[in-house]
């Protein structure tokens, strides 16, 4: 499988992530070489191996139904790079 | 089977196929992985953590009521539980989802096929299937008519528990569209894992539709989306329906996409959609395990079930003795259902029960333009009155006419009873007298009456009830009468 310069471009569109041609052409072939990495573990034989979801047998991990977050609205809109009456404010998004 | 549902074209009948994804909020008291409160309102971002606002480094824990509720529901409706589920990330880019995806179950959802029998109006009952219920975050909220440059994005909502509950699809008419999300609605309510409240968007719908000729394959359908009223979702069926006829026999084709609908309208129109707009790149979410359900886990769900809205209604008719028409009436919504099982607690006799509160009590609040939940009178209340009028203390006129006092003034009906001097007369001797004095001043008609005339016994019940000023016992009345006249 590898990744061609459309599909850098393609992928780059739907994070909303602007690049420019000279930033784009590297990338193809950064994902490309991950890609590649990836690829090496289709040579180990895992027939007959059950998919694993964690190291240690953990089958619920839950959480209680209580309330023990919010509430801190100085904190949740700190790295906002605009917000107007406690609001996120971003560009208009409207269709 | 009943005449079926069709579009009238010009060039023939078009049927219709209608499928619903409906969107249900969780009753929970915290979100689907976060601890941030999931109720409604509150002001901007403070039922907010940092988990929801998909700050870096912040891990999702499921809430286990979440997954309790959704198996429940599952449950309800006689579908399949998948003892292994997983949640997927469905990747798409919008201000309100600060994540850059949605934690949903495209591949493994928890719930499988079931089916809810629904009643159309005008149409013979008909059996939905469920395709599947998985569970998933809500996104926040954008505002855009706040200010002329920007939009405003609250995130109180983001990350709140809903379950998407996926129909096959089975509807061939709005009006089936319109009984199947009723249904559902009461069934979810009965099991208290989403409240239904439309008008806050706690349940909302997206509506596909597809036309075809009489027996042809399925056509190419469009997604109405995010319908909030039982009454649009029809609306918007028709009008799609109707819609893609007039494309279709106009030679164009329906292209598959996704539509709005405009409630004052009552129309639907395309959405801008971008090509790449469902390229949602769905894969494992790495940050959560799977969902493993335990056998004590199902059991403690499906014993935490209550008795649903068709098995109670079978058990009106069969054990109470109640009429088809009331059992259906009685538990067509929960609250109804729920005041009249407490008004059966206070003792009294169901079938008289079940008559007074379809024709008093509902008359009453149609009157008052109030419904059961805000009843001015209580169960307890009018469990007094129909004891007052079952132990012979309140005739049929004096126990209407204490119920018109509890409605004005909410005091018990016992004490209107005592205070107003309402009790009905069962003393012989006071009817007595009153027959006697009747009798003496209408001697010609007892004359009549002994020749033949039995019609008259009416008369004389009517005189001896208006000389007691209608607190007389009728049954009293009657039977000194006979014996006065005998």
């Amino acid at each position: 499988m590898s990744v061609d310069a459309a599909t850098v471009k393609r992928i780059a569109h739907l994070a909303r992530i602007k690049l420019s041609e000279a930033e784009a052409a590297p990338l193809q072939g950064e994902l490309n070489a991950i890609l590649g990495w990836i690829e090496q573990l289709g040579e180990v034989d895992t027939t007959g191996v059950a998919p694993m979801t964690a190291v240690i047998p953990i089958t619920r991990a839950w959480r209680d139904d209580v309330v023990t977050d919010g509430d801190a609205l100085d904190r949740v809109l700190a790295n906002a790079p605009a917000s107007d009456f406690g609001f996120y404010a971003v560009p208009k998004v409207i269709e | 089977m009943t005449a079926t549902y069709t579009v009238a074209g010009k060039t023939g009948p078009w049927e219709i196929v209608v499928g619903l994804e409906v969107h249900a909020q969780v009753i929970s008291a915290s979100k689907l992985f976060s601890g941030a409160a999931a109720t409604y309102g509150g002001a901007p971002n403070t039922h907010v953590s940092l988990v929801d606002a998909a700050m870096p480094g912040m891990l999702p824990v499921l809430n286990g009521e979440c997954v309790r509720q959704a198996v429940r529901t599952g449950m309800a409706l006689g579908a399949q539980i998948n003892r292994w589920s997983r949640f997927d990330r469905k990747n798409y880019f919008y201000a309100d989802l600060p994540q850059g995806y949605q934690i949903s179950q495209l591949y493994h959802p928890i719930v499988g096929e079931g089916a809810l029998t629904v009643e159309p109006e005008g149409e013979e009952p008909k059996t939905i299937g469920i395709e599947r219920i998985h569970l998933e975050q809500d996104a926040g909220k954008s505002v855009h008519d706040q200010s002329p440059t920007l939009s405003y994005v609250d995130l109180n909502r983001s990350g709140v528990a809903l379950m998407e509950i996926v129909s096959k699809p089975d509807m061939r008419s709005p009006a089936q569209a319109g009984a199947y999300v009723r249904s559902l609605r009461e069934v979810l309510r009965y099991v208290g894992s989403c409240d239904g409240n439309m008008d806050e968007g706690s349940m909302r719908a997206d509506v596909n539709v597809s036309v075809r000729r009489p027996g042809e394959p399925f056509g190419t359908r469009t997604e109405t989306k995010n319908v909030n009223s039982v009454r649009f979702i029809m609306a918007a069926v028709e009008f799609e329906a109707k819609r893609q006829v007039e494309v279709l026999e106009g030679g164009g084709t329906i292209v598959q996409e996704t539509r709005l609908f405009d409630p004052d309208k009552g129309t639907t129109r395309s959405m801008r959609s971008k090509e790449d707009a469902h390229d949602y790149r769905y894969f494992p979410d790495p940050d959560l395990l799977p969902v493993e359900l335990t056998d004590a886990f199902l059991s403690e769900c499906e014993a935490s079930l209550p008795e649903l809205p068709a098995a109670k209604r079978t058990r009106f008719e069969t054990v109470l003795g109640i009429s088809a028409y009331n059992a259906a009436v009685l538990t067509a919504d929960k609250d109804t259902a729920d005041w009249f099982e407490a008004l059966l607690a206070t003792g009294v006799e169901a079938k008289r029960a079940a008559n007074w509160v379809t024709g008093d009590l509902f008359g009453a609040l149609n009157r008052l333009d109030k419904d059961i939940a805000t009843s001015p009178v209580t169960p307890a209340a009018a469990g007094e009155l129909l004891a007052l009028s079952a132990d012979g203390t309140l005739s049929g006129p004096l126990a209407k006419q204490v119920f018109e006092i509890m409605l004005e003034t909410g005091e018990a009906p016992g004490a209107i009873v005592e205070a107003r001097g309402l009790r009905q007369v069962s003393d012989t001797g006071a009817i007595d007298d009153a027959i006697q004095a009747i009798l003496a001043a209408n001697a010609d008609k007892v004359a009549q009456y002994k020749a033949g005339k039995e019609a008259l016994f009416g008369f004389f019940v009517g005189q001896t009830m208006k000389a007691m000023a209608g607190k007389a016992s009728p049954a009293v009345v009657n039977e000194r009468l006979k014996a006065a006249l005998a």
